[in-house]
């Protein structure tokens, strides 16, 4: 190769690099980080095109929060850590007052930018996922686990399972098998099962799949073997599919599984088809289907981005998510007046964020959650949960609502938390104080 | 004529064998570091474009120096030693949760938190000692199939961190946090300082690995990569000249993978040290130039910036973004563009940075 | 008895797993043996042939055709796609790259996987596709003499068979046509088959396209067992360990190194497994091929390598 062609190609990058956009001065910058390449990416579309339609329907429709528009830039993360990092470092800074918040959809980019956010004043948002000790918004001002956490969840799962079983005493003696994926992610709701297990008196087995989770035999017949009674499963991406293709393949009861909310949408259970017919899974409220904010989508936003996953679970998911979002720098607004603001002040909406059914109503979620109040000690702001099974055509909603029990999960956010907040040498808040 | 030798005569051994025997070579250098030890430094606190926030500083040029440092490591084994490895992500783990170990104190043996400097050194040599451990096989197994062999190394390291709580500290999710950054008691905290502790550390090993290959023990290297039974022949020890590579090359990637966790990412999981990385060392050490210390930074800088690159500028220039299709346009570029530059240089950014000097040496007289 | 009956068990679904490997193994093989190129791309070759196959199938069917001539038709139009596939690769990336060394051309097909899975994904879109050709279903055998039975999926047994079908074809094609033995004249020596009028250029295109056939099958099980996603491209990195122990340049190798690794890693996650926290299925089967290759460092039926100064 010519030297030439090399200085050729580095001025022509430099130079489209040069460029620098023109910045509007009145609009509030939040980024998305996505990932619609990699492994994961058949579950992270459909939440990236929801997310990004509900912001495009608050631009289109209301233009913007209170005349304040959203500026919306995506960043492809493919999953990685690494990636997400950068991402954030490139655009926690953009826009009149730099990024509003983050929502990684990802345990792990959540692990690492915990840290981060904090030094950088910018929240995250981990709706139904990241650290489940960061509910303690005393230790992590900065993080917020909106809706619920990994340890409410496998709370929820157990006490639907205590309820098929007939009462908790019930329990006692059942087997009970966590098929996890290995990572951070999957390895969360450890914790709050071996307490149950204790508490209640049954086994718990847990089983890890490594990443990604393409081939799942031994697993399975490792549980042919221990023939437990119920099936936890805590998959991302492929590995959900491919666990339920190999409970068919084993024969191990479809209906006897409990998938995690990351575990309960369509991609999931499509690989599998039939097979996966009686298959439950968790769900963070919302399920499918299409409510009063999906009409508003469909009037007001023509390019909306989802089509064949409008109204899917993950879609819905992204749209609460985005929804969340949006309220709480609304509710900043309250205080700090209409204008783009800081992550600082998004911070305070967001732990201030009081959503009454009514206001759901007016917003187009009605059906799809249930009240959500977030304050200085609750970063989760709502545990509750349903539980949905697929007929092999689409999700049917199976049980009422459950909702987490404080006293199982409370001792290990306390615990865990403060064993953090003494690594990072932080003082917590005191929560009776803060406004 | 800027750069012409001629004339610099060497009237001493010593002279002889300075490191950078060219005098331009020298200030070339010499102005490299003052660069990055003084002027960016300046630049950044000030906030001089293109310095307007850490964006460059944290997301580019933090993550270039470290990922040099491991992409010489590699180099020292790939490019000087001829070993083949994908399993540099391993050692970079490695490195990483050892520090992390030595720098939180190891109770079971009563050992307390050791200084950071330290523990950083000492997870570079736990790397060092693995890697002697899994270059044995390089004795007996060569080329491609010791390629795949290392892969063994990359996937029980990525499971054991996952698996030995030990190595976490019993977290319950598995993922740790770097320890206080305190240097010799000075707290690191903001982006300068770490982007300075990075270059230090970078610096001096650049230095170590620039020396090493001119040595004895570098020429070995090179013996036994360009034909081993040969080097064998002329008394070339293969045990010693292979594991001795296997070892540096596993404390410098340990010791790069120390520094991206606690300076880079500060919180993290073995997944941050997958294949993926070791094929991106991979990348970084062919397209840079086997067998060069420079070649080294600068596939580094190749290989981390142009993804970088691809999705900015479409971005800054105001392409749309936000759809797959532009994504999978990223990954078709940067493959693209990876065939491209092996197929019209195979040897490297090295190689063209010869050429470019022997181009200078005429310059602007060439005949 | 049930101890026997599950370990039995275990021992045949690791065998039977193990093929499906080795069909992503061969493919390895084949492009290795011909031009001594290890070729990254073949994890990306699946996926592509997966996708083609899958949503010209599905588009079929959408238009009312009946399944078995859209399978038919659509097993054409991926062997298409895979054709253009080989024709591209051997013309742009390495057909340049002749004489280069084995790290340079490595690093290409790493290239050109990150091309092919780009364009696949582009072109036949990045969701997850359902595919059903083969059932999936299990039998239960032996029930009279084990508690529980030993249970067999039908979808590992038809790769089974389809793997023993591959093989006995490939080796036809290499003894017995002009095409296959000027492939291992190529393979044998690229300068030499050159001088003798064997078109180098040609037989690579073949050769690539015969491993896009061979992804095609891979795909077609490997699809139904999983659905047509990124993630089928992952196989890559499990076929390598049976391609080491059966040796880079062995047809039959990858069978038996398939089913090495397939037992082995089975019996290790399910006995070993829960006693050092499980999980350990992935590494395990790099473990048994770095120890196979302590013993043997070509590989079971690889070629010896011999050294000259």
């Amino acid at each position: 190769m010519t030297l030439k062609t090399v200085g050729l190609a580095l001025a022509a990058l430099g130079g489209a690099a040069m460029f620098a956009p023109a910045m509007a001065q009145n609009e509030q910058y939040v980024p998305i980080l996505s990932y619609r390449t990699g492994p994961y990416a058949v579950n992270g579309a459909p939440y990236a095109d929801g997310v990004s339609d509900y912001y495009n329907l608050v631009n289109l429709r209301d233009g913007g929060i209170n005349g304040v528009k959203l500026q919306i830039e995506e960043c492809e993360t493919g999953y990685a850590t690494d990636k997400g990092v950068e991402c954030y470092e490139r655009m926690k800074g953009k826009g009149p007052t730099g990024a509003s918040f983050f929502n990684p959809l990802s345990t792990g980019i959540t692990f690492a930018l915990t840290d981060k956010t904090l030094q950088d004043k910018i929240p995250i948002i981990t709706m139904g996922y990241g650290r489940a000790d960061s509910k303690n918004g005393a230790v992590f001002a900065y993080n917020f686990p909106l809706l619920g956490t990994y340890w409410s969840a496998a709370d929820i799962a157990m006490q639907h399972i205590a309820k098929e079983l007939g009462g908790e005493g019930n329990l006692k003696g059942k087997k009970i098998a966590l098929v996890f994926h290995d990572s951070p992610y999957g390895k969360e709701p450890i914790p709050t099962l071996e307490v149950l297990a204790k508490k209640n008196g049954f086994t718990f087995i847990p089983i890890p799949v490594t990443h990604p989770g393409v081939e799942q035999k031994s697993q399975w017949l490792r549980i042919r073997q221990e023939r437990p009674d119920y099936v936890l499963l805590w998959g991302w991406g492929v590995m959900n599919g491919t666990s339920i293709n190999e409970a068919a393949s084993v024969a191990y009861p479809r209906d006897k599984i409990i998938g995690v909310w990351w575990s309960g949408a369509e991609p999931d259970v499509a690989p599998a088809g039939a097979q996966a017919t009686g298959y439950k899974a968790l769900m963070l409220q919302h399920g499918a289907g299409e409510f009063g904010v999906h009409g508003a989508i469909k009037q007001h936003v023509p390019n909306r981005l989802g089509k064949e996953n409008f109204g899917q679970v993950l879609y819905n998911r992204g749209v609460v998510n985005a929804m969340l979002g949006v309220e709480a720098i609304r509710t900043a607004q309250k205080r700090f007046g209409n204008k783009p603001l800081t992550g600082e002040q998004i911070r305070w909406g967001l732990e201030n964020l009081d959503l009454s059914a009514a206001r759901l109503k007016e917003l187009g979620f009605e059906g799809m959650m249930r009240p959500v109040k977030i304050s200085c000690g609750d970063h989760e702001g709502a545990r509750d949960g349903r539980v949905q099974q697929w007929d092999g055509k689409k999700w049917n909603i199976i049980s009422d609502w459950y909702t987490a029990r404080q006293d199982v999960t409370e001792p290990l956010v306390k615990d865990i938390s403060a064993k953090y907040a003494a690594e990072k040498k932080i003082t917590p808040r005191d929560c009776s104080k803060a406004d | 004529m800027l750069y012409r030798e001629t004339g610099q005569y060497k009237t001493s051994y010593a002279a002889d064998s300075v490191i950078f025997p060219i005098r331009q070579d020298r200030i070339g250098v010499m102005i490299v570091l003052a660069i990055a030890f003084v002027f960016m430094p300046l630049m950044m606190a000030f906030k001089i474009p293109p310095f307007r926030n850490d964006y460059i500083l944290l997301a580019i040029l933090l993550p270039f120096l470290i990922l040099s440092l491991a992409a010489i490591g590699a180099n020292i084994l790939i490019g000087y030693c001829g070993q083949i490895s994908l399993g540099s992500g391993a050692f970079m783990a490695i490195g990483a949760y050892m520090a992390y170990k030595f720098g939180t104190g190891i109770s079971e043996i009563g050992l307390p938190p050791l200084p950071i400097v330290v523990s950083i050194l000492l997870g570079g040599f736990s790397a060092a000692f693995v890697g002697i451990l899994f270059g044995l096989p390089s004795l007996r197994i060569k080329g491609l199939y010791l390629a795949v062999a290392t892969l063994a190394a990359q996937f029980f390291f990525d499971w054991v961190f996952l698996r030995v709580k030990w190595f976490t500290n019993y977290a319950p999710s598995g993922s740790v946090s770097a320890p206080e950054l305190k240097f010799f008691g000075y707290l690191v905290s903001t982006p300068i300082e770490k982007y300075l502790v990075a270059l230090i550390f970078v610096t001096i090993f650049a230095l170590i690995a620039k020396n090493l290959v001119r040595g004895n023990i570098g020429r070995q290297w090179m013996a036994i990569r360009d034909m081993d039974i040969a080097a064998e022949l002329m008394g070339i020890r293969p045990l010693v000249a292979k594991l001795t590579a296997f070892a540096v090359s596993s404390f410098i990637i340990g010791v790069a993978g120390a520094l991206w966790a606690f300076l880079r990412l500060g919180t993290w999981e073995p997944l941050a040290f997958d294949i993926n990385r070791s094929l991106e060392l991979l990348f970084m050490v062919i397209i840079g130039g086997l067998g060069s210390i420079l070649g080294s930074f600068l596939g580094a800088a190749f290989i981390l910036i142009l993804p970088i690159l691809l999705i900015v500028v479409p971005a800054e220039i105001g392409l749309p973004i936000t759809t797959e299709t532009v994504s999978h346009l990223q990954f078709i570029i940067f493959g693209a563009m990876i065939c491209f530059l092996l197929i019209k240089e195979p040897l490297g950014f090295a190689r063209l940075w010869q050429i470019g000097k022997e181009k200078l040496r005429m310059w602007p007289f060439p005949y | 008895m049930q101890e026997l009956g599950s370990f039995l068990e275990v021992l045949i679904s690791g065998l039977l797993a193990g093929v499906l490997y080795s069909l992503v193994a061969l493919g390895f093989v084949l492009i290795f043996k011909a031009s001594g190129v290890f070729n990254f791309a073949q994890g990306a070759m699946v996926l592509l042939a997966g996708l083609a196959l899958v949503r010209c199938l599905d588009f079929l069917v959408a238009r009312g055709m009946p399944f078995w001539a859209a399978v038919a038709l659509g097993m054409i139009f991926a062997a298409a796609v895979m054709a253009i596939c080989a024709f591209m690769v051997e013309r742009y990336v390495l057909g340049p790259l002749v004489n280069q060394n084995a790290l340079t051309m490595f690093m290409a097909t790493i290239g050109a996987t990150f091309v092919i899975e780009g364009v696949a994904q582009m072109i036949f879109g990045s969701d997850v596709y359902p595919l059903r050709l083969f059932p999936t279903d299990a039998w239960i055998a032996g029930e009279g003499v084990f508690p529980g039975g030993i249970l067999i999926n039908k979808l590992d047994v038809w790769g089974g068979v389809i793997a023993g079908l591959l093989v006995v074809a490939l080796a036809l094609f290499f003894q017995h046509t002009k095409t296959g033995r000027a492939l291992r004249a190529v393979a044998d020596d690229h300068a030499a088959a050159q001088s003798v009028g064997i078109p180098i250029a040609w037989i690579w295109f073949v050769v690539w396209l015969v491993a896009g056939l061979v992804a095609l099958v891979a795909a077609a099980i490997w699809g139904t067992k999983l659905g047509v996603q990124f993630s089928i491209t992952f196989l890559a990195l499990k076929a390598l360990p049976v391609l080491i122990i059966g040796g880079f340049t062995s047809v039959p190798g990858a069978i038996v190194g398939g089913l090495i690794v397939g037992a082995g890693e089975k019996l290790a996650e399910v006995y070993l497994g829960p006693f050092i926290g499980g999980g350990i299925e992935y590494w395990f089967a790099y473990v048994l091929a770095l120890a196979v290759l302590m013993v043997r460092p070509q590989g079971l039926y690889g070629e010896k390598i011999i050294e000259r100064i």
